[in-house]
């Protein structure tokens, strides 16, 4: 019972029995965290480093908290407070804290790729929580948890993920992972922030109008537009991306069937998601949270060093 | 292969041990049993349905706990966890403990650490269907057993009490 790979670099890595191994572990540790004591003593011999080149609450929080959860020992490195500022590279500065006797490396990054390359240069373990527009795997693997909770299996499910996927490294994920598990997908969104021949290369369904993907879906993926991100404009103003992509209370009743509302946060209130859906009962985002920390606890417990 | 318990032992040993259960905690007043996962749930739940036939079912407080997160041997080799289903407070509670093999007693060891997790038991007992005395590598000790069994460390126990074995028994193995 040991996943297929050492590091969790991206979904695009792992099998399929690789996501149901985590996915499981991951059930095993939110019972865990109903407990009294919501501790156990499994990576009491293991200190991980939190490399965060990239802002992030949500996402370091949670591994922080996955962490000591399983008694290990952390580090927290932010790149704004760091020497990076002044000019250390990433395998610099990763051979230095390596040095130090760290034995996980838990790491987001802005250059889609940076956990890829380190992996090649080092041994310890890496956990990629997000680079660039490229994967974040935990976060497809938390989406996929909640969506079991929800639903049992993931097979035929309907999942439209919508908004900026150009810019998303969380709707990559999600796809990947989807697909491997036999769910059917669809992006939907602008077409200035839907990368052309994605539908051949990822075998994903593509709409323009986001009540028609809404009609079709069980699930809607709602994603944040990154414009941080977006070097050159790619819809005319946030009001008008309101007005024809987002997704109010309105438009979901003139549907007329229930379809659960997730969103991978930080969410824009009144861009892509209104505040009555994203507060909804249909909605799961904070259920996803919560699923954060026990996902995450699996991936550091399954990928934690074995001395044999 | 040797026979330690045959089908007609295994089901004696274990009606003995539901009334020594009973008999020293009368009515089961303030003790509740804990079945370790993975096999030693198939011995507790066997204890419990003979206890169901002698005392009042609703007297029986029963749980299943599971110690893979808690193994000292993790660095070595991981192990897939089973459910762990604690319903109710262990705190000032006597428990009683049920696994199928006694042997290094590392298990058990760890399942004291999962246990103190849940709250602070009054006392613990450990019942097991065999003890391979000679064997152990911590001070622990069974307050109820089925059978002692001298073994080497490299002979393995094979006890049969699953659904889907066809009969119960308990083997000696050589390796």
């Amino acid at each position: 019972m040991t996943l297929s790979t050492k590091h969790l670099l991206g979904i695009k890595q792992l099998t399929k029995e690789d996501i149901e191994l985590i996915l499981s572990t991951a059930s095993d540790f939110k019972d865990v965290l109903q407990r009294p004591v919501k501790k156990v003593p499994s990576l009491r011999d293991v200190t991980i480093v939190n490399l965060f080149y990239e802002n992030s609450t949500r996402t370091r929080m949670s591994f922080e908290l996955a962490e000591k959860r399983l008694s290990a020992d952390t580090l927290n490195f932010a790149a704004s407070s760091s020497s990076a500022a002044k000019g250390e590279t990433l395998l610099d500065t990763v051979q230095n804290i390596l040095s130090m006797k760290v034995d996980m490396i838990v790491m987001r990054h802005s250059a889609s790729g940076a956990p890829h390359f380190l992996s090649k240069q080092i041994d310890a373990a890496i956990v990629n929580a997000g680079d660039g527009i490229n994967e974040h795997p935990t976060q497809a693997l938390l989406d996929a948890f909640s969506m079991l909770e929800k639903f049992g299996s993931l097979k035929g499910l309907k999942v439209a993920i919508i908004g900026d996927i150009m810019h998303s490294r969380v709707a990559l994920s999600n796809i990947y992972l989807l697909k491997k598990m036999g769910a059917e997908v669809m992006v939907a969104g602008p077409p200035t922030l839907i990368p052309k021949y994605i539908k051949e290369a990822l075998d994903v369904q593509v709409e323009y109008n986001v009540k028609n993907a809404l009609m079709w879906c069980d699930v809607a993926n709602v994603l944040r537009i990154q414009l941080e991100r977006q070097n050159q404009p790619l819809f005319s103003s946030l009001r008008e991306y309101n007005l024809a992509y987002g997704i109010s209370q309105k438009l979901l009743d003139s549907i007329g069937k229930q379809i659960t509302i997730m969103h991978p946060g930080p969410i824009n209130r009144g861009v892509e998601l209104d505040s009555d859906v994203a507060d909804g009962n249909n909605s799961i985002i904070l259920n996803q949270v919560e699923n954060g920390v026990a996902v995450r606890m699996a991936v550091l417990y399954l990928l934690r060093p074995q001395n044999n | 292969m040797k026979t330690i318990l045959s089908h007609h032992q295994v089901g004696i040993s274990i009606k003995r041990m539901a009334h020594q259960i009973l008999e020293n905690h009368l009515q089961l007043k303030d003790t509740v049993l804990i079945g370790l996962q993975p096999r030693g749930i198939y011995l507790s739940d066997k204890i419990v349905a003979e206890m169901k036939a002698i005392i009042d079912p609703s007297l029986i407080v029963y749980g299943k706990l599971d110690i893979t997160f808690y193994r000292d041997d993790i660095h070595k080799q991981l192990h897939s966890a089973n459910k762990t289903d604690i319903p109710f407070s262990i705190e000032d509670k006597k428990v009683v403990l049920i696994d199928d093999v006694l042997w290094t007693g590392r298990t058990i060891r760890a399942a004291l650490d999962a246990l103190l997790d849940f709250g602070r038991p009054k006392k613990v007992e450990l019942c097991v269907l065999i003890d391979r005395r000679f064997t152990r590598e911590f001070p622990i000790q069974a307050d109820y057993v089925g059978r002692t069994i001298d073994t080497f460390p490299n002979q393995k126990v094979m006890v049969y009490l699953n659904k889907k074995d066809k009969e119960e028994s308990v083997e000696l193995l050589e390796e």
